[in-house]
């Protein structure tokens, strides 16, 4: 998920095609005080006469305690984007209130998500209710910048800072049966630290990571996306599980490993992130 | 008897003198010194002031450090040219009219033909020499002014019918190495500067930071790999632009993955190449020109990093030339139209602000002939009905590569399968070109009136095109 | 709709334009300056552009003078319609 600032034409006229899954036009953080108008005109403009492909287009609005917030949404909402980023979620009655605005369009706006970002620490303690507010929230995104300074702590590329930050969100994501995705690494640079933090967030469970710069979008897909083993190994289970449902057999081995439920999920779920249709054994 | 042989001469205006030029000759350059030349400026100020006219000048490539000219255009002493490519206030004064004669554009390779045959007939070459020796032994990897290759000044030497070296390093003789032999130099005059050293490797050398041109350059490594051409022994050359460079990145870790090595790197050099002689992704460089400062200090010191004239390069009418022993090259182009036919001359503006260089030529010798281009540059579209003017044909362009999409030339069908068969399918090149119309809106074409500004001659010596003068604004 | 005072919007990076506005007394009517890096192509239709967007807005008397860096239409409409909206209302806080 690729931020792309609301007051660059440039950028905002080039997104679709920097190999991001999703974009993010933001009206927020990178859009100074006096050009907030023009950010939200120039965005919804771009999202009604441009092809982004197969981009998912997501505007993150203002936060709820800024004047005009309501405006993002109202302005943007004819241009039907596909999801809003809430900014410094912190309890369910903003979702609540923006989710209002959203359902006053005459618009049909039944795919509009909602995707709250959680960045400090009143949102990680009420994550579980937020995520579970609304049937428009289907992704998490965590944003460790403004966490961070939230709670105090110094930020580090290792982030044992944000460890209880990210597990907490994860394990409310898959409680809610959302998908979490992780905080965007800021070092436009370090390609080998962008890789380790990609690794570590992957193997805690998120499904992607939010990106600041298009350098980082083909580093950042290339973790996420399993590898050619993992998928074979996938399609060997599946092969394996259907074939002994077949032959009524119960327990089975693959490479010499007992395969379970979980494993059996866990090996459907790496097809599905491949895009393949993995022949779904019921 | 003692035979005094002074070849040194006190001034330009003596050498002038001396090599017997008349009104009406045709006097040459090399541009090795580039946008740090200063030579050109200071022979044309000599000659003017010793009070010739109707001169031709004859200079391998024109920069906006020459701009100077342009009041020697003005004044009839000058009345002609013929280059390989022009950029700055040159070309828009070329394109404003200011000539009566019609500017004769060459490629790099067609200019030596054209030498070496002798319909282009040199009467005084000026060979800007970043080190001489009093007998006109000329180097120019030493000197505060080191340019590297002196490849375009070669086939000047060998025909002109007088040569003067114009130094600002005089050295004791015998200079070593030896580009141009004194056998071919009939004078030899001190200046304080030839040229301004940070000029001399100036502007397109370095690689896009553009996140649009690296997603280019990404696609036309993966198209380079699916072709089949890069395996051990692949050649390989770019142009000076920073999408192509940008290529050579990812094409260089893609070899050292695939843990292969190239047989010569072709050009145009520049640190990039430098780096893959260095650590064996290369076994040679073949050089005609060099780019930047380290690519200077390895045609200096590494005998793998070898210097060649411009006729070796790309004559076609040599015995052979490199570039027909080239697998792959990477080149820009301003814009392309739907037969594949580039224009790397003149702008959307139909202003003169290039020139094939060797861009034609790298075209035609190599297998696959690769075009990096952003589809849009400032609303403007790359890919168009039919280009202003046409420079590198379309049969010798195998594959345009651009953000939105790769489109594949049609006599390349094997190609187009490879990509479809690896999951890259290419597009139609009118689809491409449609999509700038949707995105972008339709461009207004621009006016042209009759005058023919230029003359573009392919690199075999035949006329591809014209450039005719553009009307004013309102016109 | 009047312009209450003169506005300004947009910038020049590639691919943007520089809008700005100047009410004119009643009567005037519009008159509109373009400087485009692609006038030749493109300066026509930006002119048209211009025009439509000003008449959808009501706006009888007014001085537009663009600078503008290879915007696409969507941009130029953005960029007209916040000037408007500026040089209309209060100043954006």
């Amino acid at each position: 998920m690729l931020f792309v600032p609301g007051i660059s034409p440039g950028m905002i006229q080039n997104a679709g095609i920097l190999g991001a899954d999703s974009i993010i036009f933001d009206l927020e953080d990178s859009v100074p005080y006096d050009e907030k108008d023009a950010a939200r005109i120039l965005v919804r403009n771009a999202l009604q006469s441009l092809d982004y492909g197969s981009c998912e287009r997501m505007i993150r609005i203002n936060s709820t305690d800024y004047t005009d917030w309501q405006l993002d949404i109202r302005e943007s909402i004819k241009s039907m984007p596909d999801a809003y980023v809430i900014p410094k979620t912190e309890n369910e009655t903003m979702i609540l209130e923006v989710e209002r605005v959203i359902d006053e369009s005459d618009r049909d706006t039944t795919f509009i998500d909602i995707i709250p970002l959680i960045e400090n620490a009143r949102g990680v303690e009420c994550c579980d209710k937020i995520l579970n507010s609304s049937s428009r929230i289907r992704t998490v995104l965590f944003g460790a910048e403004d966490y961070a300074t939230d709670i105090g702590a110094t930020r580090t590329k290792e982030g044992i800072e944000i460890a209880y930050a990210r597990s907490r969100i994860v394990n409310a994501a898959a409680a809610a049966g959302i998908e979490a995705i992780d905080t965007p690494f800021v070092d436009v640079e370090d390609i080998d630290g962008l890789k380790k933090d990609s690794i570590t967030a992957r193997n805690m469970g998120f499904k992607g990571k939010a990106l600041i710069s298009p350098k980082h979008c083909m580093i950042v897909k290339n973790v996420f996306t399993p590898s050619l083993e993992e998928v074979e190994n996938a399609l060997r289970i599946i092969a394996a599980t259907k074939q002994a449902k077949q032959q009524g057999k119960g327990a089975i081995r693959v490479d010499g490993k007992m395969i379970d439920a979980p494993i059996v999920k866990r090996a459907l779920d790496i097809l599905k992130k491949a895009n393949i249709d993995g022949d779904f054994y019921e | 008897m003692e035979i005094s042989m002074n070849k040194v001469v006190g001034s330009l205006k003596e050498a002038i003198r001396l090599s017997g030029l008349k009104d009406g000759m045709t006097v040459s350059f090399h541009h090795h010194l580039r946008n740090g030349d200063c030579v050109i400026n200071l022979v044309m100020d000599a000659i003017a002031e010793y009070g010739l006219k109707d001169i031709t000048i004859a200079p391998s490539s024109i920069f906006p450090v020459h701009a100077p000219i342009i009041e020697h255009m003005k004044s009839s002493v000058i009345t002609h040219i013929d280059t390989d490519y022009i950029s700055g206030p040159v070309g828009e004064a070329v394109s404003s009219g200011i000539l009566e004669k019609p500017v004769m554009l060459r490629t790099h390779g067609g200019r030596p033909r054209a030498i070496l045959e002798g319909s282009l007939h040199i009467d005084v070459a000026f060979i800007a020499a970043p080190t001489s020796d009093d007998m006109g032994n000329i180097n120019g990897v030493n000197g505060p002014s080191a340019c590297g290759s002196l490849g375009y000044a070669m086939p000047d030497a060998l025909k002109a019918d007088k040569v003067i070296a114009v130094t600002d390093t005089l050295v004791p003789y015998p200079n070593t190495p030896i580009s141009i032999t004194q056998s071919n130099v009939d004078y030899v005059v001190e200046v304080s500067s030839i040229g301004e050293s940070s000029g001399i490797v100036s502007g397109t050398t370095q690689i896009t930071t553009d996140p649009v041109g690296n997603i280019i350059a990404r696609k036309a490594a993966d198209v380079i790999e699916i072709s089949g051409l890069m395996k051990e022994g692949m050649s390989f050359q770019t142009g000076a632009g920073g999408a192509s460079l940008a290529t050579a990145m990812y094409v260089k870790e893609k070899m050292i993955n695939k843990k292969i090595s190239g047989s010569f790197g072709l050009g145009g050099i520049t640190e990039f190449f430098v780096n893959m002689l260095q650590i064996g992704l290369f076994k040679t460089l073949i050089d005609v020109q060099c780019f930047d400062i380290a690519a200077v200090k390895s045609l200096r010191e590494n005998p793998n990093h070898i210097e060649v004239s411009s006729s070796f390069y790309a004559n076609p009418s040599a015995k052979s030339c490199t570039v027909d022993k080239l697998d792959v090259v990477v080149l820009g182009a301003m814009e392309i139209d739907t037969s594949f036919n580039v224009n790397v001359l003149t702008n959307s503006n139909g202003i003169i602000m290039g020139g094939s260089g060797g861009h034609s030529d790298a075209a035609c010798g190599a297998k696959l002939t690769v075009i990096v281009a952003n589809l849009l540059r400032s609303r403007l579209p790359t890919v168009v009905d039919s280009v202003i003017t046409k420079v590198t044909p379309g049969h010798t362009v195998d594959v345009l590569v651009t953000e939105i999409g790769i489109a594949v030339n049609p006599k390349q069908a094997e190609l187009k399968k490879r990509l479809f068969d690896a999951g890259l399918p290419a597009v139609e090149i009118e689809y491409l070109k449609e999509k700038a119309e949707r995105i972008a809106g339709k461009a207004e074409k621009v006016t042209f009136t009759e005058d023919t500004v230029a003359i573009v001659e392919y690199r075999d010596g035949t006329i591809i095109d014209r450039v005719f003068k553009p009307f004013e604004n309102g016109q | 709709m009047i312009l209450n005072h003169s506005s300004k919007a947009g910038s020049l990076e590639s691919n943007d334009l520089l809008v700005l506005l100047t009410p004119l007394k009643a009567g005037n009517g519009i008159q509109i300056e373009i400087n485009s890096i692609v006038k030749k192509q493109f300066g026509n239709r930006i002119m048209d552009i211009t025009r439509e967007v000003i008449n959808s807005m009501n706006i009888k008397d007014i001085k537009v003078i663009i600078q503008d860096r290879g915007a696409l239409d969507c941009t130029i409409k953005a960029r007209l319609e916040t000037a408007i909206k500026r040089g209309i209302g209060e100043v954006n806080k």
